[in-house]
C-alpha cells in the first residue's frame, strides 16, 4: 500500500469503528488471561449473539490495560468506562444498552479520574485499550505505520537520526545510553550489511509487544542502513511471541514490512528469534551469540557492536521500549519529546509495579516522577504493614530505602542511590520482608544465572551466595561481612559482564542501608523481620 | 497436542517435521536453536540420539550441540514428568511468598506414603513468568494459577493423587 492508501484505510477503519453501537474491549493481557479472560470473552461473544446485535456491537481484546490487581479489566467504549473484576454472569449487563448514562456495571466500574489514572502519562503503552494487538487495522486506524511513511517520504536517514538526537531519549535497558548517539555509530560503519536488533529479553512486561515496536525498528533500519531485522524474545512469553508473529505476517501482507515497504525502494524484514531461558542473554554480547545459534555468552567489548555484532557485521540493539518510543518522536517530533521529563532524562518510563502494594500492574510515568508518587499516589500505598524498600531494576539493581522516597526517577539519581533504572520492575517491599534474605535470594539467581565464562562471576556469586546463606542461618561472623563487601568490590571491578559486574547491586545496596540488619543476624543471631529460621531463635523457642 | 494418535504414525512424522524446520532454515548452524526448540516441541524432551542427529544433519560437531542443548534453561534432555508446577520465583513472586510453595511442593512429594506418584510429578521454578500482577504465580500443567496459597496447592496435589 501507499502512504496515501494508509490514510484511507484509517479513516475507513475509523468510520467503521464510529458506526458500531459499542466496542468492548477484554484486556488479553497476561495478567488478566490467567484470572479467567478468555471465559469472560466467550460469555460476553455469547450474549451478543443471543441478542443478535453481532453487527453494531464488536468484541475484541486488548493490550494490558494496567490495573492489574483488579483483572479480568473491561473496557466499554460507548461510555469510556473500565470495569474490574468482571466475571461472565456480568455479560448480558455489559451487551445491554444503556441509555441512563450511568455505569452498566456501578459495583465493578473504576474511577478513571483516581490518582493511578491521572498522575500517568501514556507515550509508550497509548495503544493499550485502544488496539486490539491482532488486528492491523486496529493500529492503522490510531494512526500507526503513519510515522514510518513520513521517515520514508519526507526525511532522509541523517534527519531521522537528528530527531532522535534531538528528543534526547536513552537506551531503556540498563545504562542508559543515547539511542540518537548510538543509530549515528551504527549509521556510519561502512559496510553494506548491517542488523538491527530488538532486545524482548530483559523481563519487560508481555505487554509492550504492540506493533509500535515493529514500527520502531524498521525506522531505525531506513535510519541506520539495515535491512533485517531480529526481535530476540523470552521463551517463556508464549503469547508475545504468537501475538509478533501475527503482527509480522499481517504487516508483510499489506507491504508494511518486507520487500518495497510503502512502495518505497526500502525493504526491511524482521524475524522473530526465541530464547531458551537464560538470564544472561539480556546482555548485548551474549544475546547476539544466541541468535547465531551458540551458547549465550559474553565477549570481551570492544568492538561494540555497532562496529562488530551479529556475524560481525555492524549491529543496533535496542530494547523494546526504546523501538516503541520511535514511532512517536518521528510523528511528533524530537521537540516534543524532550519537553517531558527532566533535563538529561527525557520521555516517559514504563513500569510493572508489583509486591506490597494496592494497585499492581502496568503504569507509565514522566521521567522525574517521585516513588512517593508512583507508590502511593498511584500505586494506592501498602495495604498492610510499612514501607520499607522498593527494588528497582531487578537482580542488577538495588534496593531503595524510605529515605530516598522523594527523590525523582531518572538515570542519575537512581544510580547515585545505588540503584539502576531497568527495563521496568518496581517491586515494593514491607517490613515482613528480610532484606539480608532479599540479597541472598538475587545472588543465587546471578550464581544460577552466571554463564561461566569468567572466574569473578563464576566463583564470586557462590561464595557471596555462600556468605548470605550462613547470614540468613545465623551462622556467619564478623569477617563474613567485611568478605562480602571485598567480593562486591571485586566482582564490580573484574566481571567480563553486566552480569557479574552488577550482581553485587542488590548487596552494597542494602548492605548501605540496612546495614542494622545484617549486624542482626551476624551479633545477635536474630532476624528483624522475623523472617530467616535461625538456629538460636528456634532453640529459644523450643527452651 | 494433549490427545496422542497412535505411536507408529506419531514417529513418522515427527521426523518429517523436524526435517521440515531444517530445512526452512537451509540446514544452517546459526538456526539450532530453533531447531532445537521445534525438537522439544515434537518429542518433549530432547534425547542424546536426537541430538546426535540434528549436529550430523546441520553440520555442527556434537559438543556444540550438546553445550547449547544443555546451556539454556528451556531445554530437557530427559522426559518430562505427567504433571508439572512450574513455581515462579520472580521478585513480586519472592516477595509474596514463592518459597514457600517450593518447599511446600517439595515436602508433599517427598512424604514416604507418594512414593508411588512422586515420579509423575516434576517442581520446577521459573524467572518470571511475567504475571507480577498475580504474584505469587504458579504454572500448572500449562494453566497459570494466580495468587497461589498453600491450601490451593494442597488442593490441586490431591487433584493428581498426592496426599
Amino acid at each position: 500500500m501507499t502512504v496515501e492508501e494508509l490514510y484511507g484505510k484509517q479513516a475507513e477503519e475509523l468510520e467503521r469503528q464510529q458506526a458500531l453501537k459499542n466496542r468492548i474491549m477484554c484486556c488479553s493481557a497476561a495478567g488478566c488471561l490467567s484470572c479467567g479472560a478468555d471465559g469472560l470473552r466467550q460469555a460476553i461473544s455469547a450474549e451478543i449473539a443471543a441478542q443478535g446485535r453481532q453487527a453494531e456491537i464488536e468484541l475484541c481484546g486488548t493490550g494490558c490495560l494496567g490495573m492489574c490487581s483488579r483483572g479480568p479489566l473491561v473496557l466499554s467504549a460507548a461510555d469510556n468506562r473500565l470495569y474490574g473484576n468482571v466475571t461472565p454472569a456480568d455479560a448480558a449487563s455489559l451487551v445491554s444498552a444503556n441509555p441512563s448514562g450511568k455505569p452498566t456495571l456501578p459495583d465493578r466500574a473504576i474511577d478513571l479520574d483516581a490518582p493511578f489514572f491521572s498522575k500517568q502519562m501514556r507515550i509508550v503503552l497509548a495503544n493499550s485499550g485502544r488496539v486490539d494487538p491482532e488486528k492491523l487495522a486496529d493500529y492503522i486506524a490510531a494512526g500507526g505505520y503513519q510515522a514510518l511513511g513520513k521517515a520514508l517520504t519526507a526525511m532522509s536517514p541523517r534527519e531521522v537520526i537528528e530527531e532522535v538526537k534531538k528528543s534526547g531519549l536513552r537506551g531503556r535497558g540498563g545504562a542508559g545510553y543515547p539511542t540518537g548517539l548510538k543509530w549515528d555509530l551504527v549509521m556510519k560503519q561502512i559496510p553494506q550489511v548491517k542488523y538491527v536488533v530488538c532486545n524482548a529479553d530483559e523481563g519487560d512486561p508481555g505487554a509492550f509487544m504492540d506493533r509500535s515496536v515493529l514500527e520502531g525498528m524498521a525506522i531505525a533500519g531506513f535510519a541506520v542502513g539495515a535491512q533485517q531485522g531480529y526481535i530476540y524474545v523470552r521463551g517463556e512469553y508464549g503469547l508475545a511471541i504468537e501475538r509478533l508473529q501475527t503482527a509480522i505476517k499481517q504487516a508483510e501482507r499489506e507491504r508494511l514490512l518486507g520487500h518495497r515497504i510503502l512502495e518505497s525502494g526500502f525493504q526491511f524484514r524482521i524475524d522473530l528469534r526465541v530464547g531458551a531461558g537464560a538470564f544472561v542473554c539480556g546482555e548485548e554480547t551474549a544475546l547476539i551469540a544466541s541468535i547465531e545459534g551458540k551458547r549465550g555468552q559474553p565477549r570481551q567489548r570492544p568492538p561494540y557492536p555497532p562496529e562488530s555484532g551479529l556475524w560481525g557485521a555492524p549491529t543496533l540493539i535496542n530494547n523494546v521500549e526504546t523501538f516503541a518510543n520511535i514511532a512517536p518522536i518521528v510523528q511528533n517530533g524530537g521537540d516534543w519529546f524532550a519537553s517531558v521529563g527532566t533535563a538529561s532524562s527525557k520521555g516517559t518510563k514504563v513500569f510493572a509495579l508489583a509486591g506490597k502494594i494496592a494497585n499492581t500492574g502496568l503504569i507509565e510515568v514522566p521521567m522525574g516522577t517521585t516513588l512517593r508518587t508512583i507508590l502511593f499516589d498511584i500505586g494506592g500505598g501498602i495495604p498492610a504493614g510499612k514501607f520499607k524498600a522498593a527494588q528497582t531494576g531487578g537482580p542488577s539493581g538495588g534496593c531503595i530505602p524510605e529515605q530516598f522516597l522523594d527523590a525523582p526517577v531518572d538515570y542519575e539519581s537512581l544510580a547515585k542511590i545505588g540503584s539502576i533504572m531497568g527495563s521496568g520492575g518496581l517491586i515494593v517491599m514491607d517490613d515482613s520482608s528480610c532484606m539480608v534474605d532479599v540479597a541472598r535470594f538475587f545472588m543465587e539467581f546471578c550464581m544460577d544465572e552466571s554463564c561461566g565464562k569468567c572466574i569473578p562471576c563464576r566463583a564470586g556469586t557462590v561464595q557471596m551466595h555462600d556468605i548470605l546463606h550462613r547470614m540468613t542461618r545465623g551462622q556467619a561472623t564478623e569477617d563474613d561481612m567485611q568478605m562480602l563487601e571485598t567480593l562486591s568490590e571485586l566482582l564490580r571491578e573484574t566481571s567480563l559482564c553486566g552480569l557479574g559486574q552488577t550482581a553485587p547491586n542488590p548487596v552494597m545496596s542494602t548492605l548501605k542501608y540496612f546495614r542494622h540488619e545484617y549486624e542482626a543476624h551476624i551479633r545477635d543471631r536474630r532476624c528483624p523481620a522475623g523472617h530467616c529460621q535461625i538456629e538460636s531463635q528456634l532453640e529459644g523457642a523450643m527452651a | 497436542m494433549t490427545a496422542s494418535p497412535p505411536a507408529a504414525t506419531v514417529k513418522d512424522n515427527r521426523e518429517k517435521l523436524l526435517e521440515r524446520a531444517m530445512s526452512r532454515y537451509r540446514y544452517s548452524g546459526d538456526a539450532l536453536i530453533e531447531v532445537l526448540h521445534t525438537a522439544q516441541e515434537l518429542y518433549g524432551f530432547l534425547p542424546p540420539p536426537l541430538l546426535k542427529t540434528i549436529a550430523r544433519k546441520l553440520r555442527l560437531p556434537p559438543s556444540r550441540v550438546l553445550g547449547v542443548a544443555t546451556f539454556y534453561h528451556f531445554f530437557s534432555l530427559k522426559p518430562k514428568a505427567p504433571h508439572t508446577f512450574v513455581v515462579c520465583l520472580g521478585t513480586a513472586c519472592y516477595v509474596a511468598g514463592a518459597l514457600g510453595l517450593v518447599e511446600t511442593l517439595n515436602r508433599r512429594c517427598a512424604k514416604p506414603e507418594n512414593s508411588g506418584v512422586r515420579n509423575d510429578v516434576s517442581v520446577q521454578s521459573a524467572r518470571c513468568i511475567g504475571s507480577c500482577g498475580l504474584a505469587p504465580a504458579v504454572i500448572f500443567d500449562g494453566k497459570v494459577l494466580a495468587r497461589v496459597t498453600r491450601q490451593l496447592i494442597g488442593a490441586e496435589l490431591e487433584g493428581i493423587g498426592v496426599k
